[in-house]
């Protein structure tokens, strides 16, 4: 089944033109990498899913319903998660105060209510830190649960940005550049995880990635983006050897022998 | 026992300077917008109590009038982020403070021209009463002052921990971009934070005029309540409020024990030493901003 598509979206900055006419589909279940050299169109292409842009030309389509009419803040209640190349987290409240953020749009207790802390809404708080508790230890984040995000190092937060994606309780996440800044360890554990969150979860996985060992290793699907156009759609090795790929990361082999 | 009656006339001054501080701070948290106009919508929900309330007037029971001017001032509150200050989003920090300072002239005249200008009473049940305690006479309107400070205080406590809307409300002021993506719909948020800094500024305008008299120009109590807020740490609300009483208490004791003109330069002596010795602020977390 088809869970999120895009049909020829188009979208200019000025004289640029950021993204022509792109097509996707992403499966549901699949973990799906979008590659391409810096400027590519791939951060624009995320920003216009999470609704922080909006196409010149072309649809989005989530579960089959467009998202064009949407505002940003009804994407996360839609299933829709993400997580930034440059972490944006509550970088003044802690770890468990973050993900807890990330149940907002399944509260449901009055104002009033809530004020009161009666019984129904202390039930429901009850409900949420337990969806939260599941994500620490899923994302082994318990050492760090109290702590205040300004404090933590960069590899930490950037697991954390994760698990605040997954205690919205998405049905997609879009990961923009999860393992960028990370070191080979925590690369692999980032990787093993993304593909926990689909295997055990049943979470349908987009990212952006620069990182191609990690690309291949996890990846069902991959799109190679270059200069705004779809290069190629398919599996990593292909992906990975097709001449046009190669030559957008690494220039063109005449060129540099010149 | 002097210092007890200076030390309670004083609080109850800081409380009204500590809750129009509290509203510049709220503001300024969530939007980064600086709303020179707070202390003018102070004089404005005292006016909307004096509309509401008083017998030549319309005459209504006066906790009515006071809701009344509360909810009327969160309306105001809202229609000015909503009509004005969100067309300016973007825009530099001295567009903001010029229009809100215009804006803050703008209420000042339709105050003048409803009420007039010369000064006016809150007919309140308690006014001129006194409370004797142990051997004290207290003015039950400064009481009341604090003990209403006091309670606001911790209903705002209890909203910005517990409530749905209070946490997206600080969700919106620490990161704007993730608070959109956890679905919190910054912009209404923005409106409401509006709509909190007006009701804040009609209880501080109720309680200042059930003290004394007001005018259209009452609203220059703001610039105080603006030094208030900057020594308490502008980016803290328990720091706005504490600026606000320390700001209060000093007035009658310099008066008192320096000289009666003094009570008017201490609250902008205190200004100037504490961004000598201390420019974050008394209370502020240190929290220096990323660029």
């Amino acid at each position: 089944m088809t869970l999120l598509e895009t049909e020829a979206v188009t979208v200019r900055f000025g004289g640029v033109v950021a993204l022509h006419e792109v097509c996707l589909q992403v499966q549901s279940g699949e973990i799906f990498a979008i590659v391409g050299p810096n400027g590519a169109g791939k951060s624009t292409l995320f920003n216009l899913v999470s609704r922080f842009l909006d196409p010149d030309t072309g649809d989005i389509r989530f579960e089959g319903r467009s998202l064009l009419a949407q505002p940003p803040s009804a994407i996360a209640g839609l299933g829709i998660a993400r997580t930034f190349q440059n972490i944006e987290l509550f970088d003044h409240a802690s770890v468990l105060q973050n993900l807890l953020i990330g149940r907002h749009t399944s509260r449901r207790a009055s104002l009033p209510a809530q004020l009161l802390f009666l019984p129904s809404v202390r039930r429901e708080e009850i409900a949420h830190r337990e969806a939260v508790e599941q994500v620490i230890d899923f994302l082994e984040l318990q050492p760090y649960r109290e702590r205040m995000i300004a404090g933590l190092p960069y590899g930490i937060r950037k697991v954390v940005e994760l698990g605040r994606a997954l205690a919205t309780g998405p049905k997609l996440v879009l990961l923009d550049e999860p393992a960028s800044g990370l070191s080979v360890e925590e690369t692999r554990d980032m990787g093993f995880w993304i593909r926990d969150l689909r295997d055990r979860m049943g979470i349908t996985v987009v990212m952006v990635e620069h990182d191609m060992n990690l690309v291949s290793a996890i990846s069902d699907r991959v799109l190679a983006l270059s200069e705004g156009r779809v290069v190629v759609t398919g599996p990593p090795e292909l992906v990975q050897s097709h001449p046009e790929v190669v030559s957008a990361y690494l220039g063109d082999a005449p060129e540099a022998v010149k | 026992m002097e210092i007890l009656q200076l030390t309670v006339s004083g609080l109850a001054n800081g409380c009204i300077y500590g809750l129009i501080a509290l509203g510049f701070v709220l503001i300024y948290k969530a939007t980064e917008q600086v709303n020179f106009a707070q202390g003018d919508m102070m004089m404005l929900g005292a006016f909307l109590a004096v509309g509401l309330g008083n017998a030549d007037w319309l005459g209504m029971p006066f906790l009515v009038a006071c809701a009344g001017a509360v909810a009327g001032m969160a309306a105001v509150g809202w229609s000015m982020e909503r009509l004005v200050l969100r067309r300016i989003f973007g825009q530099s920090q001295v567009t903001v403070v010029i229009l809100t300072i215009a804006l803050g002239f703008v209420l000042r005249f339709v105050a003048g021209l409803v009420w007039g200008h010369e000064p006016l009473s809150l007919e309140n049940p308690l006014a001129g009463s006194n409370a004797r305690f142990a051997g004290l006479v207290l003015g039950l309107d400064e009481v009341a002052v604090i003990v209403v400070t006091l309670l606001l205080t911790g209903l705002l406590f209890v909203f910005f921990n517990r409530s749905r809307l209070g946490i997206a409300m600080q969700a919106s002021s620490q990161n704007q971009l993730a608070a959109y993506y956890m679905g919190i719909p910054v912009r209404r948020i923005h409106g409401l934070t509006w709509a909190l800094a007006g009701a804040i500024a009609a209880i501080a305008g109720i309680l200042f005029a059930t003290k004394g008299s007001i005018d259209p120009s009452a609203g220059l109590l703001g610039i105080k309540a603006f030094a208030a807020a900057v020594i308490g740490g502008f980016g803290s609300l328990p720091g706005a409020l504490l600026g606000g009483l320390l700001v209060g208490l000093s007035e009658p004791f310099a008066a008192r024990f320096i000289a009666a003109g003094y009570s008017q330069i201490i609250p902008y002596a205190l200004l100037i030493v504490v961004l000598l010795l201390r420019p974050q602020g008394l209370f502020s977390q240190v929290m220096g901003k990323k660029v």
